[in-house]
């Protein structure tokens, strides 16, 4: 993984969790800015996978297990798709937290698996 | 008063289904891989971290469907199941094979330290859900 790439994702994903969640809380229902934003993370998701595909080839090896790290980032890649189905068959304010929920996910598990890629704890 | 049936989650419920889903997916995920990777380190605590996933899974799905039931059921186990293996892992970690263990480490369960690897998550959600289930009951008590 590359750090700052990876903090971009991770700050991105908190802000689009907030607006999301506050949105909803707010009693908005989901419209093009909480979806698209959403879909914005997802598509980071996708960037994380190409980068990690490519990255042992250059020389940017995981220090942890690469099969705990794809279990993340195979799981991270489909939560934004379905919270975004979710979020399009039941229009309602409750969406946007499950959009936000999802947001927030999306930044624990980045966090993890650049964790799992570069910091060795044990 | 509404004609819409009341058995499937709806508004905020959906909200709890859904963060049941993700917490499920978690659990289930990390649990497979350390049964997968090193399971001889510590058996009894990836054997409960095994279990408390199916629990979460079997929970999600509960309360997706508005089988109360089993909703209580699995909600109220996962309950006891943070608090028990929680305070086990607090006071006597050697018990389940995690001395010395960090609840953001590699033998880090799903409840060890009340879930603290999980932002305590798994020691929230439950109370959450029982508060639910009871609204819910009553909701259709008055209904």
């Amino acid at each position: 993984m590359i750090l700052p790439f990876t903090i971009v994702q991770l700050v991105l994903a908190c802000v689009v969790g907030l607006l999301c969640v506050a949105l909803g809380l707010a009693g908005r229902k989901p419209n093009d800015l909480t979806v698209l934003s959403v879909g914005t993370v997802g598509l980071l998701v996708i960037a994380q996978v190409v980068v990690a595909i490519v990255a042992p080839f250059v020389g940017n090896e995981p220090t942890g297990s690469l099969l705990e790290f794809w279990m993340y980032l195979g799981t991270a890649a489909i939560i934004p798709p379905l919270a975004i189905v979710w979020a399009l068959i039941e229009r309602n304010r409750w969406s946007n937290v499950v959009l936000g929920a999802a947001a927030f996910a999306i930044a624990v598990m980045t966090w993890r698996m650049e964790q799992i890629w570069s910091v060795q704890l044990a | 008063m509404s004609a819409q049936p009341r058995t499937r989650a709806s508004g905020i419920g959906r909200v709890l289904v859904a963060v049941y889903a993700v917490l499920a997916m978690a659990a289930l995920g990390r649990s497979i891989f350390q049964i997968i990777d090193r399971f001889d380190e510590a058996p009894i605590a990836y054997s409960l971290s095994a279990a408390a996933a199916v629990v979460y899974v079997l929970a999600t799905i509960a309360l997706a469907t508005g089988w109360d039931r089993l909703a209580w059921v699995t909600v109220s186990f996962e309950l006891v199941g943070v608090l028990v293996i929680g305070t086990i892992s607090v006071v006597v970690p050697e018990l389940l094979g995690l001395q010395g263990a960090s609840p953001f480490g590699p033998k880090a369960t799903v409840w060890s330290v009340f879930g603290a690897g999980y932002l305590f998550i798994p020691l929230v959600l439950p109370v959450l859900g029982i508060l639910w289930l009871r609204k819910r009951s009553r909701a259709a008590v008055e209904a």
